[in-house]
C-alpha cells in the first residue's frame, strides 16, 4: 500500500518536472549549444560498446542458430533470416537501450545529483534560469535523436558479426548469410525498431534526469539514485516493449 | 532594505524557523548567526525564494515576493547575487565562463562586452590569471573569489552568502570578508551573511541577528556582542577556547582589581 502510495507521488514529481522541463528555453543559442556537447559526448561514448557488443551477439546469435536448426528440411539461409529478424526486433532496440540505461543513464542521474548536492541547481534557479529546462531539455532531445543513430549502427553491425562467422568458419556459406538477410525482409521491423528506441530514448533521458533532479543529501544518495534510476527506467522499458510490442506489429 | 516578518517553515512536522522577523539594511554586512542546524541556510533560502514559507512576509524594499507573479520575480533574481556554501561554481565551465553565465543568460551584450565586464569583475575580486581554469583546478579561496564575482556580475542590489568563509584558512576568511564588506559599500547592496565563525563576526557584524533552533533570540552588532547578558548568545560567542581563555582572563583581572 505504502509503496503504491510512494509509487504515484514519484509519477507525479516527474510530470511535474517535465512540466518544468518543456517550455521555451530562454535562449536558444545556449540550448543548441548544449544539445551539440551533450549529442557528440553520447555518441562518442557509446559507439564502441555499442558496436563491439552488436558485433559479438551477432556472430552468437548466427552460430546458436545453425546450432539449433540442424534439420535438413530447413535450408541454409534460414540462419541469415533469423539472425535478422532477432537483431531487428528485439537485440537492437530493446537489449541495446537496456544497456544505454545502465550507462548512459546512470551517467545523466550522477551528473545532474552531483549538480544538486553541489547546489550549482540552486544557483541556476537564484538567477532566474529555469534549471530543469536548462540543464535536462538538451539531454532528452539529443537522446532521442542519436539514441535510435546508436540503434541504427546496432543492426548494421550485429548483421555484419553474423557474416564475419559465415565467412571464417563453416557453419554456413556467407552466400546463403546474405541470401537469409534479403529473403522475406520486412521493411516495418527497421521501422519498429526505431519508433520503439525513440520511446525507450525518452525513458532513459527523463528518468535519469528525475532521479537525479530530485536528490537531496550528499554523495551517498547520488549514487543511490544513479542505481534507482537505471533499475526504473529498466523495468519501464522491458513494460513499454510489451505494450509497443502489442500496438505495432 | 530586506524586512522579514513572522516567518514560519517547517520540513515533515519539524519546525525549522519559528516566527522570525528581522531588517537587514542597505549598505551594510547583515549578519545572521547560529550553531549549526540552527536554520540559518532555511532562512537564507526562504528569503530568496529557494524554499517557500508556511507563513509570514518578506519584503524587499517594501514589495512583498510572496505576493509577486513570475514575472516580478525573474526581474527580481537578476537583481540578486548570491554565494552558496561550497561556492557552487559550474563543473563544467571555465573561471570566466562562470562569470559570464549570467551575463549571456540576462542580457543582451556582445560577447566582447560580456568578457570585458567578467574580466572587470574578477579583477575586483583580485583574482587575475585564472581565466581559463576550471574549477576544480583551483584552491577553495579562489573558488569563493569566483563565485562573488559571478554574484556580482549582474551589479546586484542584494548579495545573499551562505558561510562565505567555511572550509578556508583565517587568513583567507578575513580577505574574503572584507572583500564582501567592501563590495558592500562601493555598490550599495543589501548584503546577508550566514556564518557562524566568530572571526567574521567581530570583523564584519554591522547589522547582527543570532538564531538558536530555528528562534530570534538576539539582536545587535558587534560591539553589543560581548556584552550581551543572553545566556545562549553567551554559549554561542564564548565556545571556542580562545575566547573562554580570554574572557576568563578578563573576569579575572577585573575581580583582582
Ligand atoms: N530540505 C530539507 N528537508 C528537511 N529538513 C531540512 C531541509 N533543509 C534543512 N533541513 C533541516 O533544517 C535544519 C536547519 O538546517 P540549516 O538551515 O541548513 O542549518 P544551518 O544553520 O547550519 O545552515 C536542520 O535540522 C536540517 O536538517
Ligand atoms: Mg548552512
Amino acid at each position: 500500500m505504502k509503496i503504491l502510495f510512494q509509487s504515484l507521488q514519484r509519477f507525479g514529481e516527474y510530470v511535474l518536472l517535465l512540466r518544468k522541463i518543456f517550455t521555451t528555453p530562454d535562449r536558444w543559442n545556449e540550448f543548441f549549444r548544449r544539445f551539440k556537447d551533450e549529442a557528440y559526448m553520447l555518441v562518442i561514448d557509446s559507439i564502441a560498446i555499442v558496436v563491439t557488443i552488436s558485433l559479438f551477439i551477432g556472430a552468437v546469435i548466427t552460430i546458436q542458430t545453425q546450432g539449433n536448426i540442424s534439420s535438413p528440411l530447413l535450408p541454409a539461409y534460414t540462419v541469415g533470416l533469423v539472425t535478422r529478424d532477432t537483431l531487428l526486433l528485439e537485440f537492437s532496440s530493446s537489449i541495446m537501450c537496456l544497456l544505454l540505461a545502465g550507462k548512459v543513464g546512470s551517467n545523466i542521474a550522477s551528473e545532474i545529483g552531483t549538480m544538486r548536492v553541489t547546489e550549482q541547481i540552486d544557483a541556476l534557479d537564484i538567477m532566474g534560469v529555469n534549471s530543469a529546462n536548462y540543464l535536462i531539455l538538451p539531454k532528452i532531445t539529443a537522446l532521442v535523436v542519436f539514441i535510435p543513430v546508436l540503434v541504427v549502427f546496432s543492426m548494421c553491425s550485429g548483421l555484419f558479426g553474423g557474416y564475419v562467422v559465415a565467412t571464417f568458419t563453416d557453419i554456413i556459406p556467407a552466400s546463403r548469410y546474405i541470401y537469409g538477410l534479403q529473403s522475406y525482409f520486412t521493411e516495418y521491423y527497421v521501422w519498429y525498431t526505431i519508433i520503439k528506441s525513440f520511446f525507450f530514448a525518452f525513458v532513459i533521458s527523463s528518468v535519469a534526469s528525475y532521479y537525479g533532479y530530485k536528490v537531496r543529501g550528499g554523495a551517498l544518495e547520488v549514487g543511490k539514485a544513479s542505481t534507482d534510476s537505471v533499475v526504473v527506467s529498466s523495468v519501464v522499458i522491458l513494460l513499454l516493449d510489451v505494450i509497443l510490442t502489442k500496438l505495432l506489429l | 532594505m530586506i524586512e522579514v516578518k513572522n516567518i514560519v517553515k517547517s520540513f515533515d512536522g519539524k519546525t525549522i524557523l519559528r516566527d522570525i522577523s528581522a531588517r537587514f539594511e542597505t549598505g551594510k554586512t547583515n549578519l545572521i548567526i547560529g550553531k549549526s542546524g540552527s536554520g540559518k541556510t532555511v532562512l537564507m533560502k526562504s528569503i530568496v525564494g529557494l524554499i517557500r514559507p508556511e507563513a509570514g512576509e518578506i519584503l524587499y524594499d517594501g514589495k512583498n515576493v510572496l505576493r509577486m507573479d513570475a514575472q516580478e520575480v525573474k526581474a527580481l533574481r537578476c537583481e540578486i547575487g548570491m554565494l552558496f556554501q561550497g561556492s557552487a561554481l559550474f563543473d563544467s565551465l571555465t573561471v570566466l565562463e562562470n562569470v559570464m553565465f549570467p551575463l549571456k543568460m540576462f542580457t543582451r551584450q556582445s560577447s566582447a562586452e560580456r568578457e570585458k565586464r567578467a574580466r572587470f569583475c574578477l579583477e575586483r575580486v583580485n583574482l587575475i590569471g585564472a581565466d581559463r581554469q576550471y574549477p576544480s583546478e583551483i584552491s577553495g579561496g579562489m573558488q569563493k573569489r569566483v563565485a562573488i564575482a559571478r554574484a556580482i556580475a549582474l551589479n546586484p542590489k542584494y548579495l545573499f552568502c551562505d558561510e562565505p568563509n567555511s572550509g578556508l584558512d583565517p587568513q583567507t576568511s578575513i580577505l574574503i570578508d572584507e572583500l564582501v564588506r567592501d563590495i558592500t559599500r562601493e555598490y550599495n547592496i543589501t548584503t546577508i551573511i550566514n556564518t557562524h565563525d566568530m572571526s567574521s563576526v567581530l570583523g564584519i557584524g554591522e547589522n547582527i541577528i543570532f538564531l538558536d533552533r530555528g528562534e530570534k533570540v538576539w539582536e545587535g552588532n558587534s560591539d553589543g556582542i560581548f556584552a550581551s547578558t543572553n545566556e545562549k548568545l553567551n554559549d554561542f560567542v564564548f565556545a571556542s577556547n580562545l575566547f573562554k581563555a580570554v574572557k576568563e582572563y578578563i573576569d579575572d583581572r577585573n575581580t583582582k582589581k
